[in-house]
């Protein structure tokens, strides 16, 4: 069975679907909406998986359905479904991992007042990624885009009451809304030089080579092709929506909202949107890769901004305390290896680590999760310890994720998609400075991931939050096991042969640069492991106030890092800064100038006022008196009618209108 | 009955729920939005008309409309900035209260 | 074609009458934004797609908003008032009888006239066509609405802003006792 590209808008009908019933059912009625929700979720997972056996019997194919959205006058705005590998892998992903974030938040969630609009929300958000996946048509990308943006505004700051998850949804949107000011300019571009906005469209889509050809022909004044310059401006909303350098200021505050939030937008679905989004435009991205003279291609810079951010990411999670924050900064880092593989060009390697990330980083957020809710919100790993023995099943699956993150060989997952990364910046020709930031990061995840594990999981318990936590119940362990299960089972992508990439992109050669890089990133994460294990492991946190041992060797660095390299100081010290004297100037340029002409025109108004009343007093003012008592007098007679009531005057009005209507009709006037 | 038709009957619906609920209730606020519900009928039957009668002018009708929803845009904002203004001196914005103005 | 219409005067006549009708006033807001909306997709039916997006930007977008503000900013200790007096009773029921024989009046008129048969072909109007039309013909026209909203608005924003010189004034009237604003 199938499901063809006409019928793919099931998929996100559904979870919108379930998101109406959440919104119009009664506060009270939790069952409905959580049960339609997850029940929506479960029917669109089936749904992708049946669109994903459509799409793998022909690899190559993009299956489109265009139709028409409304038309003014001559031009027709156009949108359409896709359906490739590509988007039905996606679509699998992010339903399969939903519904799984989703039965988790039913225990998550259990206390919350507003546990109904939780999941209304959820459901929202699903329907509008799936949306952006399988648009054929940058508009609708676009739409689905800023509602999964909206959507993850709503769940950053569900805790609104708290005033910084307030603080952090405003934060999140305001940066991100930079980034889809660029993806707007692009996309308005694009349509401006090309006249359309579908992908394909049987030989007229952006995508395809006519259009392309054209595109990377034209060369602007800077020198760069008119694709390279679009590329770029799409590129800054994928920079925005995935946490890039130097946008990512906000994927860490975001994890302000509720952890299974966390999990599904921030780790596993909508960060990845960006990945998606330059995947999706490969061939744009790509179409002045052969170009010689143009100073610098799309992709270039997308590889330093990828590798720039895996490298950054990594240095600050070793120097966070927040479980969660350790993990945000871990998924930024990751993001950038995805964009990092987008650039070195291999889409394929960056989409198979998109989605063996997902799987484990939810894991890890939902352990993550279990952990907070176990030990009442305390979040501070320095405060937990010793969960090991009280927690069994959470901690045997955080293992598992942080394994298959660090990279650990052979069973997880985790280590083929990285592995497929790093061969790919091998074989860059460009540049080996994005492979160098890939490998040393290695280090560096596996290093962290071994800190967090012994922080929060060894030792002896710190705080009496961490003294009294205990097992959750089945409905939050149960998509922990099954999400571990498959961040090792997904190893199969990959292994025996690298079958995902192939049915990405079946023209795909996939150049094996030898076991070398593979034995080197295995010592490297051995290295890491083991470093982490060196300084943590050996001798365990005893008090919350003990000094962090690297902290005591650099002081200096790690507070540097601690606070995240000042970049939230730096954007408050120019942007805020340059805001706040424009408004000042804006302020002064009205109270003065303009004000002052008002204020002169005022007194000129007192001035020949004061002249016409020196006439008014001395000449005229007899006269009008008595013909004012008159005027009086039969003033009061008649104001008896005016009640003041409107609600009577408007009545008088239609009675009137009735009678005069009825007069018409008998006079015979007509 | 020919479309024309019930598209002026369903206008006259719109208009007389308006001033029923204009008439009848005691906010001020749904007073007006009874009043703007009935300006939405009158811009029916001007799409109406255009759609459906002998325009000799094409898109006169949507002028029209297009000119009636700006007024409407600035009596609406008029009209709740005076409720505001209302509920401030009188701490509530029952219209049968709001006679200061009587004769 | 038709039974589109019935559901778009379904939508748009019973949401209207639910909110005129319910006594929580955000509730009646925004059923209010459902019939404004209900308009909008009279207009598309009607193939005005130009008039049916600026409904759907000032009714739907614009206004509703101003008049949830408007409700929120007025709220009393309860939004629903329970307590139903006499004589709100016979207003409703003089507003009743007076919409009902309007509405008769207006049916009447309606159904006893006839018009020309129905023109066969929808006009058209691009966006275009429309534009140029209200630059040209009707450009006075268009600047002197555009003049009516910008001193409307500034009006607006007069009339709601708080008057400072007014909470000072208070204490001072003589005939009342120095009033407690909360």
């Amino acid at each position: 069975m199938t499901l063809s590209a006409q019928s793919l808008w099931l998929i996100p009908a559904l979870p919108l679907l379930a998101a109406a019933i959440g919104a119009i059912s009664a506060r009270k009625n939790r069952s409905i909406a959580a049960g339609s929700a997850i029940l929506a979720m479960s029917i669109s997972f089936v749904l992708s998986c049946l669109a994903l056996n459509g799409a793998l019997l022909a690899p190559a194919n993009h299956a489109f359905f265009n139709f028409d959205w409304f038309d003014l006058g001559a031009t027709t705005v156009r949108l359409g479904f896709l359906l490739d590998p590509l988007t039905a892998f996606m679509c699998v992903m992010v339903t399969f991992v939903g519904t799984l974030i989703f039965i988790f938040s039913l225990g998550y969630m259990k206390e919350d007042a507003n546990f109904k609009q939780f999941f209304c929300f959820l459901s929202f958000f699903a329907a509008a990624m799936l949306g952006l996946l399988i648009a054929n048509s940058l508009l609708l990308l676009f739409i689905c885009w800023e509602l999964v943006g909206l959507a993850s505004y709503l769940l950053i700051g569900f805790w609104f009451h708290k005033p910084s998850a307030a603080a952090a949804a405003k934060k999140a949107f305001i940066t991100t809304r930079i980034g889809d000011l660029g993806l707007l300019l692009g996309i308005l571009w694009l349509y401006d030089s090309s006249g359309s906005l579908l992908f394909y469209d049987g030989g007229h889509g952006v995508l395809e080579l006519a259009t392309l050809t054209s595109l990377s022909g034209q060369t602007l004044a800077c020198g760069l092709a008119a694709s390279t310059a679009i590329g770029l401006l799409i590129f800054c909303g994928a920079v925005g929506k995935s946490g890039q350098f130097p946008l990512h200021v906000w994927l860490p505050d975001a994890m302000e909202g509720p952890t299974p939030v966390s999990a599904l937008i921030h780790a596993a679905t909508m960060v990845a949107a960006g990945v998606f989004l330059v995947a999706r435009v490969y061939p744009l991205m790509s179409a002045d890769a052969l170009l010689a003279a143009v100073p610098v291609h799309a992709l270039t810079v997308v590889a330093f901004i990828g590798a720039i951010t895996a490298l950054m990411g990594a240095l600050i999670a070793c120097a966070q305390n927040d479980i969660k924050r350790v993990l945000a900064f871990s998924t930024v880092s990751q993001l950038g290896y995805m964009m990092l593989a987008l650039g070195v060009g291999s889409w394929t390697a960056a989409i198979f680590h998109l989605l063996t990330h997902a799987f484990f980083k939810a894991l890890l957020f939902l352990g993550a999760g279990s952990v907070i809710h176990a030990a009442h919100h305390e979040q501070d790993i320095r405060s937990l310890g010793g969960l090991r023995t009280k927690m069994k099943v959470t901690f045997a699956n955080f293992a598992i994720g942080m394994m298959a993150l660090s990279g650990v060989p052979f069973l997880f997952s985790g280590f083929w998609s990285k592995e497929a990364i790093l061969h790919a910046a091998h074989g860059w020709n460009v540049s080996s400075l994005p492979l160098y930031a890939g490998l040393a990061a290695v280090v560096l995840t596996a290093f962290y991931m071994t800190r967090l594990i012994a922080e929060t999981f060894f030792g002896k318990a710190r705080s009496e939050h961490a003294e009294h936590a205990h097992e959750n119940s089945a409905v939050m362990t149960l998509p922990l096991v099954i999400l571990a299960v498959c961040a090792m089972a997904l190893s199969f992508l990959a292994w025996p042969s690298p079958w995902l990439q192939h049915q990405l992109d079946p023209e795909l050669q996939i150049e094996t640069s030898g076991h070398g890089l593979m034995i080197l990133s295995i010592i490297l994460v051995g290295a890491g492991l083991s470093l982490g294990w060196w300084i943590y492991g050996r001798k365990l946190r005893q008090t919350v106030q003990q000094r962090d041992p690297l902290n005591h060797a650099a002081p200096a660095v790690m507070a540097a890092l601690a606070n995240r390299l000042g970049f939230d100081e730096l954007y408050a010290g120019t942007v805020g800064r340059v805001n706040t004297l424009t408004a000042a100037f804006a302020n002064a340029l009205d109270r003065w100038v303009i004000g002052g002409l008002v204020n002169f025109l005022a007194h000129l108004g007192v001035f020949s006022g004061g002249v016409n009343r020196q006439i008014d007093e001395d000449n005229l003012n007899g006269g009008f008196d008595r013909v004012s008592a008159s005027i009086r007098g039969s003033g009061q007679r008649y104001s008896k009618a005016q009640t003041g009531e409107a609600h009577g005057y408007l009545r008088v009005i239609a009675i009137a209108f009735i009678v005069l209507a009825l007069a018409l009709v008998m006079g015979g006037v007509r | 009955m020919s479309p024309l038709h019930l598209c002026l009957l369903i206008s006259t619906g719109l208009f007389c729920i308006g001033l029923a609920g204009a008439l009848a209730r005691s906010n001020t606020i749904l007073v007006l939005l009874g009043i703007e519900l009935m300006l939405n009928a009158a811009n029916i039957n001007f799409i109406a008309f255009w759609r459906f009668g002998p325009s000799p002018v094409a898109g006169n009708g949507m002028i029209f409309v297009l000119f009636a929803i700006a007024v409407a845009a600035a009596e609406a904002a008029v009209g709740l900035a005076l409720i505001i203004a209302v509920y401030r001196h009188q701490k509530n914005i029952r219209l049968q209260d709001s006679t200061t103005l009587k004769g | 074609m038709i039974p589109a219409l019935f559901l778009i005067a379904l939508l748009m006549l019973g949401s209207a009458a639910a909110a005129m009708l319910l006594r929580n006033l955000i509730h009646s807001a925004l059923l209010l934004i459902v019939s404004w909306a209900g308009v909008a997709a009279f207009y598309l039916w009607a193939g005005a797609e130009f008039v049916a997006f600026a409904q759907i930007l000032v009714y739907v977008g614009a206004i509703s908003m101003v008049v949830l503000f408007a409700v929120l900013l007025t709220r009393q200790n309860q939004i629903i008032d329970t307590v139903i007096e006499p004589a709100s009773r016979a207003r409703a029921a003089t507003a009743f009888t007076v919409a009902a024989c309007v509405a008769a009046v207006f049916s009447a008129a309606i159904l006893s006239t006839k018009f020309h048969p129905a023109a066969p072909e929808a006009p058209t109007a691009s966006v275009k066509e429309i534009g140029l039309t209200l630059m040209n013909e009707h450009g006075g026209a268009l600047l002197i609405v555009g003049l009516i909203l910008t001193v409307a608005l500034l009006g607006a924003t007069i009339l709601a802003a708080t008057d400072r010189d007014e909470d000072q004034s208070q204490p001072s009237d003589a005939a009342l006792p120095p009033k407690e604003t909360p």
